[in-house]
């Protein structure tokens, strides 16, 4: 993925914009394969809490990431409300769980701000940038470390 | 993909069958294989190799091939003779070869100073080959069989020149020039060539064309064309099988001599051909006048006539008495005239008009194939098309390529055809119909036939053994060299096939076994000796299908299992208790406990760091099974089984703590009902079972992959005994077996990461997620937790 | 039409070496792996040239340029061999056999094409 902070020309790009609470973040349009509703994932042993699991999407097994316990936000018991945003990180395919998709987008480079400091650790690990759009603030999410690979807390 | 690139990916792709090829006939070799057939075949696998390698300038390559290829040219020719050192030599030269190759294809690089030391040692061979037989070499003359050529050459000029003694071209060359009026005529300003062509039969016979390249020659410069045809004879003895015809040619330009001459590269040895500056020429007329009376007549004739075309045909013409029709225009490379009939030509249409009619369609170079070849013209299109697109299909079985991926995504789609099967027909059996009613019956049709297409698919990707196999040879060598053993590598059932997935798998088991075998099983040349063996052992490789999975045994001659040495260090490592009562497979089968083979008995046993125990945990991670079987002094051979394909997998649907788990079949032994009071906890919460009177470990599988905290009681649930590494077992408690299926294998790497106790994922026929228990790993970690365990089962 | 050219090699590479270099020429190609295949191909679908290797299993070269020039229907064929050897030993055998040129491996498109040139109408 581009670093869209640091971009020296402004690029316009499209991003879609979901709530997990009362927070709204954002993806890139370009990463996300598909939204569906949410089915009961098969429980992975020992793993992380945000981990919720995999399904089948026609064959494939995905894991399912409940984004907003990642990013240490209070989450409650997904129902047939939530929504599952299949994305591609890399090579992998993934479902992000998500309370609902809001909006599309289309906005340019130079509006993002980085994060400010003000920021837990946790959330500045997984927001790479903030705008607003209509009053509203939005969180662009870093999906590359969204994962647990890499950390940790998946041993 | 670039062109050259997917051409040099093919390039090593072909190289890899070529030193498979190489490797099967220098072994063949070893064995005393002298046939020429067998030698003449590593000869072309290397010079293909060698061939390619030229083609996409990989040096280091040609260089070492090219010494290789010597040493076995000279094998070809008889004149190195097949021993066993000499084979030996060869085999490493095919290592070497094979490490330059891979070398080459990574860009990585070579061991310069193994390398070096090879070329020596094949050099030696040649050196010491040619001191032997100095003097016998006499077939390398290259002009040997040239001169049994069935044609005589007629010439018309009586100084015929031969191509090898170009002295005497100049001579004739002069003659011709003395007579050449357009010299005197024409003189030209731009710097020139003039060039006498004189073809004779042999260059006809040989498919070449005087008009081609003359062709040619015009595209080097501007050409002025004169055709001698003073030569020919009377109807009556014109022979079709003799050349009649000169040609004189000035070409302008500023070409050198190297390129003129280069466009009778193919015909210079077969016509005579003088090449002169056009300065020179001058000077030579001076110097020398016509030497030679029938040249210089003849020439002096021609020299009446105006030096074009047109007067040169009918000339042509009027030495046969016939009209002269008009000749091909300018600009055409005004080199008109059809050889006067190569031998596939009609005879008896030959005559001069014949001849002339030719020469007038020369700049029609279709109409002159034609002539030449009647058939071109009717080709079967569509076939020739399928043949240049196909690649180069042999005739015996037709086979076509097709891309690896393509036959992935079949084998996706129908493993997803199979879960979708699945979930239908339970749907439909959820859905109460019974199951004599047609929807039931068609269901079943659809089962049967899904099955079929799976194995056909599966079918597809299934490869033989070989590909694994052709790569022990050369680690047996090495490793008996290390070793200071003698081996003979006996290889069976190569052809054995089974599918891509299993195949990458296979080749780290085997290769532990087989260090094992060599340099544990078998004992040093001496001590075989001593024991009344030939001192060279044998390790036999071989592969098998046995009830529907794959069999590979490593056998070996060697000693056998030092029994009381192996009990020995299981009780120091306390494996087992010094007292416990173990049957002579039990003790065999210990040098596969976790460890057994710690640092120390490394060096002695497995060689290099790995021990049986990682061997047999990785067999067992595809589902694999490996015993060994001993006898002392005779030999030992290892047995693992492995399924036909890790596409899909037989496995034991269970449920645990609520979820669905599949165990694979090939793990279990048996499923039993535990009764309380065979069940005993040894310490807080750990359990072992009594089977038939001995203890095995009980791991309830939902606590042990953590789905809940509290176990099951063990008389409310169903034990599956599964099998251990170390031959020891252990019971996983579940709270009931569903069925058995066959499952189709999902990875849950590709898209997460692996979980500990978990081999994959599969979807069963509700479309979920079920996970695929990785049931070594789960009793390798209660192990862990209890060391102590076996041996206290044991006493 | 285009012109045909049938090329004879055991060598895959090769042939397809030959095939991208004389397609890209505007040649059409047709392809056996040995002499005895390619004097099959020959026979059943006819080429303007034919060009050989000298080393395959089967037939060599020196076979494939025997069995054209003995074959009434294409002994006019020309026939222009490979050759890696820089020693003249095979090529002149070749010629004696009735090879009408050769091409020595490794080739550049130009030089292959030019060859062609010089043999075939």
């Amino acid at each position: 993925m581009t670093d869209t902070v640091t971009q020296g020309v402004a690029q316009r790009r499209e991003l879609i914009a979901f709530r997990i609470g009362d927070q709204e973040f954002c993806v890139d349009i370009m990463s996300v394969r598909e939204i569906r509703g949410w089915a009961p994932a098969t429980p992975l042993p020992r793993t992380p809490s945000f981990v919720k699991g995999v399904i089948n999407l026609r064959g494939a097994v995905l894991p399912i990431i409940d984004l907003g316990a990642r990013l240490g936000l209070s989450t409650s018991e997904p129902t047939a409300r939530h929504v599952i945003m299949v994305v591609h990180i890399g090579e992998r395919t993934i479902g992000l769980l998500v309370d609902a998709v809001s909006d599309i987008i289309n906005m340019s480079d130079d509006l993002v701000q980085p994060t400010p400091d003000v920021a837990s650790d946790q959330v500045k690990t997984f927001v790479k940038g903030l705008f607003a759009l209509d009053g509203r603030m939005v969180s662009l999410i870093a999906l590359d470390r969204v994962l647990p690979e890499t950390e940790a807390e998946a041993a | 993909m670039d062109p050259f690139e997917s051409i040099k990916a093919t390039f090593f792709q072909e190289c890899e069958e070529l030193l498979t090829d190489m490797e099967s006939g220098l072994l063949a070799m070893e064995q005393g294989d002298d046939d020429s057939e067998t030698i003449n075949a590593v000869f072309r696998a290397v010079h293909s190799v060698k061939g390619g390698a030229g083609a996409f300038g990989l040096e280091e390559l040609i260089r070492f091939a090219h010494v290789f290829e010597t040493v076995l040219d000279e094998m070809r020719s008889g004149k190195l003779h097949l021993t066993d050192e000499v084979a030996k030599v060869l085999l490493r030269a095919s290592d070497v070869l094979a490490d330059h190759v891979a070398a080459a294809r990574s860009g990585g690089s070579v061991d310069e100073g193994r390398t070096v030391g090879m070329i020596a040692d094949l050099q030696a061979l040649i050196d010491q080959d040619r001191a032997a037989e100095l003097g016998l070499n006499d077939d390398g003359d290259p002009n040997a069989g040239e001169e049994d050529f069935g044609f005589v050459p007629v010439v018309l000029s009586l100084d015929e020149p031969t191509a090898d003694a170009p002295e005497v071209d100049v001579a004739a060359l002069m003659a011709a020039a003395a007579a050449e009026p357009a010299e005197a005529a024409n003189p030209v300003a731009a710097p020139g060539w003039r060039i006498t062509f004189r073809p004779k039969a042999e260059m006809y016979a040989k498919a070449n064309e005087a008009a081609l390249v003359l062709r040619e020659l015009a595209r080097l410069g501007e050409v002025e064309v004169a055709l001698d045809a003073d030569a020919v004879p009377p109807l009556d003895q014109l022979s079709a099988e003799q050349a009649y015809l000169t040609w004189t040619i000035r070409l302008s330009g500023d070409k050198s001599e190297a390129e003129v001459r280069e466009v009778f590269e193919f015909v210079e040895d077969d016509c005579e051909l003088e090449v002169t500056r056009e300065g020179e020429t001058a000077a030579a007329d001076v110097a020398t006048p016509a030497d030679d009376d029938a040249s210089a007549s003849a020439v002096e004739a021609a020299a009446a006539a105006p030096l074009d075309l047109d007067a040169l045909l009918a000339r042509v013409a009027g030495s046969a008495e016939e009209p002269a029709p008009p000749a091909a225009p300018e600009p055409v490379a005004a080199a008109p005239a059809a050889p006067p009939a190569p031998p596939a030509q009609a005879p008896a249409n030959l005559d001069v008009v014949g001849l002339i009619a030719l020469a007038e369609k020369a700049s029609q170079d279709h109409a002159q194939t034609q002539a030449v070849a009647p058939k071109v013209e009717q080709k079967a299109e569509p076939k020739a098309e399928a043949r240049a697109s196909a690649g180069a299909p042999t005739a015996a079985t037709p086979t076509i390529r097709v891309d690896l991926d393509r036959v992935d995504r079949l084998i996706n789609a129908v493993g997803e055809l199979v879960i979708q099967q699945a979930m239908l027909s339970q749907r439909v059996f959820e859905s109460g119909l019974a199951r004599s009613s047609d929807v039931a019956l068609g269901l079943e049709d659809l089962e049967l036939l899904t099955r079929e297409i799976q194995d056909s698919v599966m079918a597809i990707r299934a490869q033989p053994v070989k590909s694994v196999f052709q790569r022990m040879p050369r680690l047996v060598r090495e490793v008996a060299d290390m070793v200071g053993k003698k081996v003979r590598l006996v290889m069976d059932g190569e052809n054995t096939e089974v599918d891509k997935t299993v195949i990458e798998r296979l080749s780290d088991p085997i290769t532990h076994m087989l260090r094992n075998a060599i340099d544990h099983g078998l004992e040093t040349p001496e001590e075989r000796e001593a024991g009344g063996k030939a001192a060279e052992g044998t390790v036999r490789l071989a592969a098998l299908h046995r009830g529907g999975r794959i069999v590979i045994e490593v056998q070996d001659d060697g000693r056998g299992i030092n029994r009381p040495r192996v009990r020995g260090i299981a009780v120091s490592k306390g494996l087992i208790a010094e007292d416990a009562v173990l049957s002579d497979d039990e003790i065999d089968n210990l040098i596969f406990l976790p460890g057994f083979s710690t640092a120390d008995v490394v060096s002695d046993i497995s060689g290099r760091g790995v021990g049986m125990d990682v061997v047999k945990r990785s067999i067992q991670a595809l589902g694999g099974r490996i015993s060994i079987t001993s006898e002392p002094g005779k030999g030992s051979k290892f047995s693992m089984s492995l399924p036909l394909t890790l596409a899909v997998l037989d496995g034991m649907v269970v449920s645990a703590a609520d979820q669905t788990l599949v165990a694979p079949l090939s793990n279990i032994v048996e499923s039993l009902t535990p009764r309380a009071e065979d069940v005993h906890l040894i310490g807080g919460r750990d359990a072992v079972i009594c089977i038939r009177d001995t203890f095995v470990p009980l791991i309830d599988v939902g606590v042990a992959l953590g789905f809940r905290d509290t176990p099951l009681p063990p008389a409310s649930g169903v034990a599956v005994l599964v099998e251990s590494e170390g031959g020891g077992k252990a019971a996983l408690l579940v709270e009931a077996i569903q069925g058995q299926r066959q499952v189709v294998i999902k990875s849950l790497e590709a898209n997460y990461q692996h979980i500990h106790g978990v081999a994959a994922a599969t979807i069963l026929g509700d479309g979920r997620v079920a996970l695929i228990l990785d049931v070594d790993a789960l009793v390798t970690t209660s192990r862990r937790k209890a060391p102590r365990i076996e041996k206290r089962m044991a006493v | 039409m285009n012109k045909t050219v049938l090329t004879i090699d055991d060598s895959r590479t090769m042939r397809e070496m030959l095939n991208m270099a004389l397609v890209q020429a505007g040649y059409r190609v047709i392809q056996a792996v040995d002499g005895v295949e390619g004097l099959e191909v020959l026979r059943a679908e006819g080429a303007d040239v034919v060009i050989t290797d000298i080393n395959m299993p089967r037939m060599d070269g020196f076979g494939v340029i025997e069995g054209v020039r003995a074959d009434p229907a294409h002994r006019a064929t020309p026939i222009l061999v490979l050759t890696t050897e820089s020693d003249a030993t095979k090529k002149e055998r070749a010629r004696a056999a009735g090879a009408t040129g050769w091409i020595v491996k490794p080739f550049n498109p130009t030089k292959l094409v030019d060859a062609i040139r010089r043999v075939a109408a």
